[in-house]
């Protein structure tokens, strides 16, 4: 495809979305428009970028404000990211006056990254450029490319495998000036094999990556084989950033399986994080782990448990029937810019969850609101009985408002949710002192299945800062 | 030309611009502050950049001092005119090119070097290059050790002018004014500086 990118380039002053750090960054002015990524899980009509108005004196709040196609079939949207963030103000490689201006949105089964143009059209956002899965493969050896995130220096991927479907994934590095793809990042990667996430303290010099499985091991679905075996990933690897070598590894046990979203402090100067496990082989629990610096090393430890919840045989998916009990399936979280409020999808119970993690090794929860799971399928004031759960999550820069999708992935959502998940955005509000509401205003079916939410300006996962 | 002041005037300007500079130092040393919560940080951080940007200098000078003793004067500046032009246009096709290898926790090597290849990627010394032409180097060469203590000075000169303004907007920044000034105060300094830059080597190429 032909490149109609143009230089983004502020004259004056920086990118006025950037923010030095993250206390600046919560001071931004309200969002007015979401970007959300829907997909077709049969794969018979192309998956689209959806844009949201989510202005609250809108007549059309919490509906569609446009939308564009993508040009093919399949290629099964999920997570997605901009070109240029707040790290861009970092001093040790400061470009101020790039635009946040470019989403990268990839397909996480078709392999190909997609460039839209926010700029023009802000509701109807044009495609300029794609990234062909064969210059990942060819110029960083990887495939199905996951998590984005604007570096100081570049545009970071993860990827979840090599072309072939096995091990390993990593991350390779993209040009935020014309979008090419520069190479796998890793220059030693140690023993890791398996890949997910990763995220960073940037006033560390440290990056963080986390495990799910293959693309082998997750495109047909969650194989109870796999997971029985404790396969699938639960190590947690420690990086050195700017040298770009594996440092260290840390295991959170073999029971601990699928190790994913990693959520460190907003603060540079803090050296934690929380990272969510999906399930336990011990009991289908999830937990919560935090991994911290201590002296020179990482460690991590557990600070929540979500248990099982019994249920009834006959009410459970086949996958599911032998355990007797519906697994809380922890999917996503997401950590407000405040470092004080940590939330949790529970996308199996259908259970959204709040936690005061002021101190991070004590968790207090603070609020739950529940809307559809596997058995109990809670409705929202504006819906009648509601299916999947609470799973990708999105928090404001001011912490206010939480956006909320709830669909997991193609091939896993028909195992948990046999019947076909009827997709849906939502938004629920946060109490300043903690506790939870849904917004009777904002609850917006969909045809096609629902994922990653990101908002005008930056969000609490789409930033990192360099400044306390 | 040889008893010119204004290119001593010049070299100081041109300091207190790169001190002015965020992506020059203070910002780096204001962040080191930040990071490690005293201002001892924001002062220790001073000195090696400082350092850094002598070096890229330095570089410079020395081979301005070394060319103009060996080649006709016309040609210097003919040399000097080309690479300022071509390094302008670099820098406006690809004004972010910047050395990579770099994160928050270098020590005082590590913020050094970093200096020294911002600075280059800059063009901070070579925009000495004109100036220098105008200095008594070549004039009144009698030994070595005469251009390089001429040049010695003209870097110094510059580089007090830069840790001065450097270390002054650093804990201002640092101790009063906070980090809500990036947002509005820093101007796309590099545009400007790439015309500044190809103006200046077709000066340097019109007064040969």
């Amino acid at each position: 495809m032909k490149k109609e990118m143009q230089m983004a380039t502020t004259l004056l002053r920086p990118d006025q979305t950037f923010y030095p750090s993250p206390k600046l960054a919560s001071e931004a002015p309200v969002e007015t428009l979401a970007y959300m990524v829907t997909f077709d899980p049969t794969a018979k009509t192309p998956d689209r970028l959806v844009t949201l108005d989510v202005d609250p004196k809108s007549p059309n709040f919490g509906n569609e404000a446009g939308h564009v196609e993508l040009p093919n079939l399949g290629d099964e949207l999920h997570h997605f990211g901009w070109n240029a963030c707040s790290s861009a103000l970092c001093p040790y490689a400061p470009h101020p006056h790039i635009e946040r201006r470019y989403l990268l949105v990839p397909g996480l089964r078709s392999s190909r990254i997609y460039v839209f143009d926010t700029k023009a059209d802000r509701t109807k956002p044009k495609l300029v450029h794609t990234i062909s899965a064969e210059e990942i493969a060819s110029r960083a050896g990887y495939s199905r490319p996951h998590t984005i995130h604007c570096g100081p220096d570049g545009i970071y991927v993860s990827a979840l495998g090599a072309p072939d479907g096995d091990a390993p994934g990593g991350i390779f590095i993209i040009d935020h000036d014309n979008f090419s793809v520069k190479g796998r990042w890793e220059l030693d990667r140690g023993p890791q094999q398996l890949a997910y996430d990763f995220w960073w303290h940037l006033g560390y010099d440290t990056a963080i990556t986390s495990e799910w499985g293959t693309p082998k091991m997750v495109e047909n679905g969650v194989n109870p084989e796999i997971l029985l075996a404790g396969g699938y990933g639960h190590k947690l690897h420690i990086w050195d950033l700017p040298k770009r070598r594996h440092k260290q590894e840390i295991d959170l046990g073999p029971e601990q399986q699928m190790v994913l979203e990693l959520r460190p402090a907003h603060d540079p100067t803090k050296a934690y994080g929380f990272v969510g496990v999906v399930t336990s082989l011990k009991d289908l629990s999830s937990s919560i782990w935090v991994w911290h610096l201590d002296g020179s090393t990482y460690k991590a430890e557990k600070v929540i448990e979500i248990p099982a919840e019994p249920a009834a045989e006959d009410e459970l998916p086949p996958l599911l029937k032998g355990f007797k009990a519906v697994p809380p399936l922890v999917s996503d979280i997401n950590l407000s810019l405040d470092d004080r409020w940590l939330y949790v999808s529970a996308w199996g119970t259908g259970e959204f969850l709040q936690y005061d993690v002021s101190d991070p090794f004590k968790p207090k929860k603070t609020g739950s609101v529940h809307l559809g799971g596997i058995v109990r399928k809670a409705a929202h004031p504006k819906s009648g009985p509601l299916n999947g759960g609470p799973q990708m999550v999105e928090v404001s820069r001011d912490g206010k408002r939480i956006y909320l999708t709830n669909s997991l992935y193609a091939s896993w959502d028909v195992q948990f949710y046999p019947e076909g998940i009827k997709s849906w955005v939502t938004l629920i509000n946060a109490k300043p002192n903690g506790g939870l509401s849904l917004d009777d205003g904002f609850f917006t079916e969909f045809q096609q299945r629902t994922h990653q939410v990101h908002l005008e300006g930056g969000d609490a996962s789409s930033d990192s800062y360099c400044y306390p | 030309m040889s008893n010119a002041w204004w290119p001593w005037a010049v070299l100081v300007l041109l300091g207190a611009y790169h001190g002015v500079n965020p992506g020059m130092g203070w910002l780096f040393a204001v962040a080191r502050g930040l990071q490690e919560k005293r201002r001892q940080a924001v002062l220790s951080s001073l000195l090696p950049i400082a350092l850094g940007h002598e070096a890229a200098i330095v570089v410079v000078v020395v081979a301005v001092s070394l060319t103009e003793q060996f080649v006709e004067p016309y040609l210097v500046r003919l040399i000097a005119a080309l690479v300022l032009v071509s390094f302008g246009v670099f820098k406006l096709a690809k004004p972010r090119s910047h050395p990579s290898g770099f994160g928050m926790r270098v020590g005082f090597g590590g913020l050094a070097g970093w200096s020294f290849l911002m600075s280059t990627a800059h063009g901070a010394g070579l925009m000495l290059a004109p100036v220098l032409l105008g200095l008594p180097i070549a004039a009144a060469y009698h030994s070595l050790s005469e251009i390089s203590l001429t040049a010695a000075a003209a870097a110094t000169l510059h580089v007090a002018a830069m840790l001065l303004v450097m270390g002054a907007v650093a804990v201002i920044v640092y101790e009063r004014v906070g980090l809500r000034i990036l947002r509005r105060g820093w101007f796309n300094l590099d545009l400007g500086w790439s015309f500044v830059l190809i103006g200046s080597g077709a000066i340097t190429l019109f007064t040969a």
